[in-house]
């Protein structure tokens, strides 16, 4: 113990008021050893993005590759493992960890006035986690790579030659890191809220988050229990997966998607906070339905633990059981919709402005209403068998995955860079690439709606004449997304080179991480707060000197005891 | 308003908490979290039990007479004993009992040891025996096995001179690679033909007789008690941990968290297992 | 040292009541071991379930101090077994609806099946 706190940086370490976080403490061990989470989680943010890099590659090469039937520019079986990496890099890599440890690392403890997370040394250790089971995976990849797609399905995980053995291993480290995160964040938010913050004077991202770690912790064990069986069917053949000793190869689907389906809703959980938070301050208005909102988290995360069965309904599972969780699965259709009815009655009549977190709030709404209504037809079970492992459930899953988390997570960035790193970003860039972005996914994606539903299968590497418009269609936009996101690169970096100062609060929002510097000093406040409505944003008034909005009445937040301690 | 506090009053308290009541409420709710995502872990593992014992009862009332009662019964006791020993040992870092606290955590690790010795030996009699996993009683191409599936079992039966029920059935040949499981829906004709069906038949016929299917019963019990030993040893590591910390007096000031949240690891370790005791050894 | 702190410091557990819920423990193990060496068929397994359930409650209450830990701890506790329930439910549910033919008297209807091209 005593060693750890000799190489840590306290909070309390820092003086002088102008000194940050970024720039409290030199050099890499200072980072790599901090206990900060806005430091860990400035660490996630770099390792999660390169994650992206690595599988928007993939991406693109799978794509490059279906330019036309037969053979492209490589074999089936580099096709097979190029699928694979794309899915596992993004899932187990990107946007699992994503929002949560990223954004929500940075964002949560200073939503609830508090100076660190519950738990940090926990915190830090994530991270390690996370980094030993990137390092796996990339060895993974290195030694082999993995050709079963994302899902591992047993008996064909359990007898190909590739390296499946170190690629679930690291996924496995992955999925504690997501445990330590949620357990964290579960903490944090029963112990750390400020004096007057009741449940429901959360902000809603702190509400979605709370609903996601609950996933976290309770679903993610099974994933690491299934990854270990199945190695444990690799290396020692016990038998419990293998048909060919005795196992049942359904069985592992079972325990798969026990995980994996409330998983998806670990992906899309926080990214609906985030646009909780972004639609109220771009519209001007107070957050409409706010207990409709936080209660729809929850049973959002309720319901995500009764749909697993419906990704298996040609998999063999008896037919009762299939009736069963085809309507079970339905029922998400029902808070996920409330929300979107709110955030649509949020903006209505309210001061639109389309700033580029707007943008990406607009194109969520969008795209998520696509995504999730196209769930209906593969959570019932008659259309279900027409589409399955179709083009159809690839797009439906991107229009959630990217068209909801992705832009989601976008926005969110946009949105809290001026908190992170102090500067502003080029707006005019910024619209541009997220015009590209919404344009060069619908067209990537869109024309895989329509393949599927004529009986185009994913995964295969070859395909009928007839679908080559849309295959070379849906090429040309995923070179239009890949170009949204270098410009994106292109001025996020320019940002932090030469940006403009930020300033305290250049959006006008009202929860109390705007109640602090930009970037925010390493304890985060001067003072302690007390938790306001998060959404009263008449509280607020644009001051024209300073160009950020402030408290019209500034001692309202901060807590003042009479005669201290 | 108020400044920040001032921590440096108690050096148990770290910078980000207000209150050591808060900050023990926040180490005791994260190991509590922690617990479920263990038993949600070891959860899976009592799943795949609950689906092979109520879908193959024969298997489950076959394979237990391999294990030794007796000596269950011994570590089951031995682990109560020492969850005593951990509860002990919470009172005494509470009321700030040195020595008691000394004496109770060696006490629990020797159990702990105990425990495990008592696991070794069973093991390494299964070993002996290739009783171990599915793929060892079933060779099959893949996986070389020295010992065919009959006479690994039949040896296990002559060569255990503590196993009551030597009268076990014995062991017909069993073609390696049949699946124990039914297989799903039958695709259109075509797909499947009325000769493939009857072989499938004729090899589900033969294995709802022939309790080679053990191979699934000694899969799980070593899996449980692979992983169970395991957690045990990792409660051990801690409670050397907290030995030391006890030694440099880390536990004088009254501030008996650490103790508290390995006692609540090793409790749940301790249940597991009277749950494993009961579902593994005491099968009739 | 100080006194507040002492205070703050959670329920000490009586010496009473340790030793109490080891012999409870000592004796259910017994009683397990002995009920189970008797054939009582289907029941065997839930008395020993009973019995052993009735262990892990006492642990949990007494050693694990959920009698006086925050009321919160104990409901995670309890939910971590409900969806462990539900999950072990349902996959079961799945698997002891295995059949050799899902399809029914598939066989006997092989001559009127459509010819496949």
């Amino acid at each position: 113990m005593a060693e750890g706190h000799s190489a840590v940086v306290t909070p309390m370490s820092e003086g002088a008021s102008g000194d940050n976080y970024l720039t409290t403490g030199k050099g890499v061990l200072s980072w790599l050893f901090t206990l900060d989470h806005k430091r860990i989680s400035v660490m996630y943010m770099v390792a999660i993005l390169s994650s992206f890099l690595f599988g928007g590659m993939f991406a693109l090469l799978v794509r490059t590759e279906m330019l036309t039937p037969g053979a492209t520019i490589m074999t089936a079986d580099t096709f097979n493992k190029m699928f694979t990496l794309h899915g596992v890099v993004m899932i187990f890599l990107f946007i699992i960890p994503g929002i949560p440890a990223a954004l929500g690392n940075f964002v949560l403890p200073l939503m609830l006035g508090a100076k660190d997370v519950a738990l940090p040394r926990l915190n830090l250790l994530g991270f390690w986690c996370w980094l030993t089971g990137a390092t796996v995976c990339m060895v993974s990849i290195v030694v082999g790579a993995v050709d079963t797609g994302w899902t591992f399905y047993a008996p064909y995980s359990t007898t190909t030659g590739t390296a499946v053995v170190s690629m679930t291993l690291g996924a496995l480290i992955l999925g504690f890191s997501s445990i330590l995160t949620g357990l964290n964040f579960i903490v944090t938010i029963h112990t750390m809220r400020p004096e007057g913050m009741t449940w429901f004077k959360m902000p809603l991202f702190v509400w979605s988050l709370y609903s996601t770690a609950i996933i976290q912790v309770l679903a993610t064990p099974v994933l690491g229990i299934t990854l270990l069986l199945l190695i444990a069917e690799r290396t020692l053949g016990v038998g419990i997966f293998d048909p060919a000793l005795g196992g049942d190869p359904v069985l592992y689907q079972h325990f798969f998607w026990f995980y994996s389906h409330p998983a998806v809703y670990i992906m899309i959980l926080p990214a609906m906070g985030i646009i909780s938070e972004l639609v109220s301050v771009f519209s001007g208005k107070h957050i409409f339905g706010y207990k409709f909102i936080a209660w729809s988290s929850v049973a959002i995360a309720v319901f995500s633990f009764l749909g697993w069965g419906h990704h298996m309904f040609t998999s063999g599972q008896s037919p009762l059981v299939n009736v069963i969780f085809s309507a079970l699965v339905f029922g998400v259709a029902i808070p996920s919709s409330l929300m979107v009815f709110n955030w649509l009655a949020t903006m209505y009549k309210g001061a639109i402005s389309l700033a580029a977190p707007m943008l990406y709030v607009l194109a969520f709404l969008f795209l998520f209403s696509i995504g999730g209504l196209t769930g209906l037809f593969l959570g019932a079970l008659s259309t279900n068998i027409h589409l399955h492992d179709t083009y159809f459930a690839v797009a439906h899953f991107h229009y959630l995955m990217f068209g909801g988390t992705v832009i989601a997570f976008l926005g969110g960035i946009h949105y809290w860079w001026p908190k992170m790193f102090g500067r502003m970003y080029s707006e005019f860039w910024a619209r541009i690439s997220a015009a590209l972005i919404f344009v060069g996914f619908n067209l990537t994606f869109f024309t895989l709606f329509v393949m599927g539903s004529h009986g185009m299968p994913r995964r295969y590497y070859n395909y009928l004449e007839v679908f080559k418009p849309y295959q070379q269609a849906s090429t040309v936009g995923s070179y239009l997304l890949g170009l949204g996101f270098m410009i994106m690169a292109y001025y996020l970096a320019q940002s932090l080179l030469k940006g403009e100062k930020a300033p305290e609060n250049p959006w006008g929002g009202a929860s109390l991480e705007w109640e602090t510097a930009s970037p925010p000093i390493s304890r985060n406040f001067e003072h302690e707060m007390i938790g306001l409505d998060p959404y009263d944003i008449n509280a607020l008034e644009l001051s024209s000197d300073s160009g950020s909005y402030i408290r019209k009445d500034p001692s309202s937040i901060l807590l003042t005891q009479a005669g201290g301690e | 308003m108020a400044e920040m506090h001032s921590t440096d009053h108690n050096p148990d308290l770290a910078p980000h908490f207000e209150t050591i009541d808060q900050q023990r409420q926040s180490s005791r709710l994260g190991m509590w979290l922690f617990l479920v995502a263990e038993i949600l872990f070891f959860g899976g593992l009592f799943c795949v039990y609950v689906i092979y014992r109520v879908n193959q009862p024969e298997v489950f009332t076959f394979g237990h007479q391999f294990l030794d009662k007796n000596l269950g019964t011994l570590n089951t006791l031995v682990l109560i004993c020492s969850s005593l020993t951990m509860a002990w040992a919470v009172r005494a870092a509470q009321l700030r009992q040195r020595m008691i606290l000394t004496l109770m955590l060696v006490l629990s690790f020797l159990l702990a040891g105990t425990f495990l010795g008592v696991q070794y030996v069973e093991y390494s009699h299964q070993r002996q025996n290739a009783l171990l996993v599915a793929s060892q009683l079933a060779p099959d191409a893949d996986i070389p096995a020295e010992v065919q599936p009959e006479e690994a079992i039949s040896a296990s039966v002559e060569g255990a001179p503590d196993e009551a029920p030597l009268e076990a059935p014995m062991v017909e040949a069993v073609d390696p690679g049949v699946s124990m499981i039914a297989p799903a829906a039958a695709g259109p004709a075509g797909l499947a033909t009325a000769a493939d069906r009857l072989a499938a038949q004729a090899e589900r016929d033969l294995v709802n007789v022939d309790p080679a299917g053990a191979k699934t019963f000694f899969s799980i019990y070593f899996l449980m008690a692979g992983l169970h030993g395991f957690q045990v040893l990792l409660g051990m590591i801690a409670m050397l941990w907290l030995l030391k910390l006890t030694f440099q007096g880390a536990f004088d000031g009254g501030h008996s968290i650490k103790v508290g949240n390995t006692a609540l690891y090793w409790h749940v370790a301790v249940v597991i297992w009277i749950y494993m005791f009961l579902l593994m050894y005491l099968i009739d | 040292m100080n006194q507040a702190e002492i205070h703050q410091s959670p329920r000490v557990a009586s010496v009473k009541s340790l030793l109490g819920v080891w012999i409870a423990l000592i004796v259910g193990t017994g009683l397990t071991v002995g009920v189970t060496s008797f054939d009582l068929g289907a029941f065997n397994i839930w008395i020993g379930l009973g019995i052993a359930t009735g262990q892990a409650i006492l642990v949990a209450l007494f050693y694990m101090h959920l009698r006086w830990d925050k009321p919160f701890n104990a409901y995670i506790f309890v939910f971590s077994f409900a969806f462990l329930g539900l999950f072990i439910g349902l996959a079961l549910m799945d698997t002891s609806q295995n059949q050799a033919d899902m399809i029914p008297d598939f066989g006997a209807a092989e001559s009127v099946a459509p010819e496949m091209p």
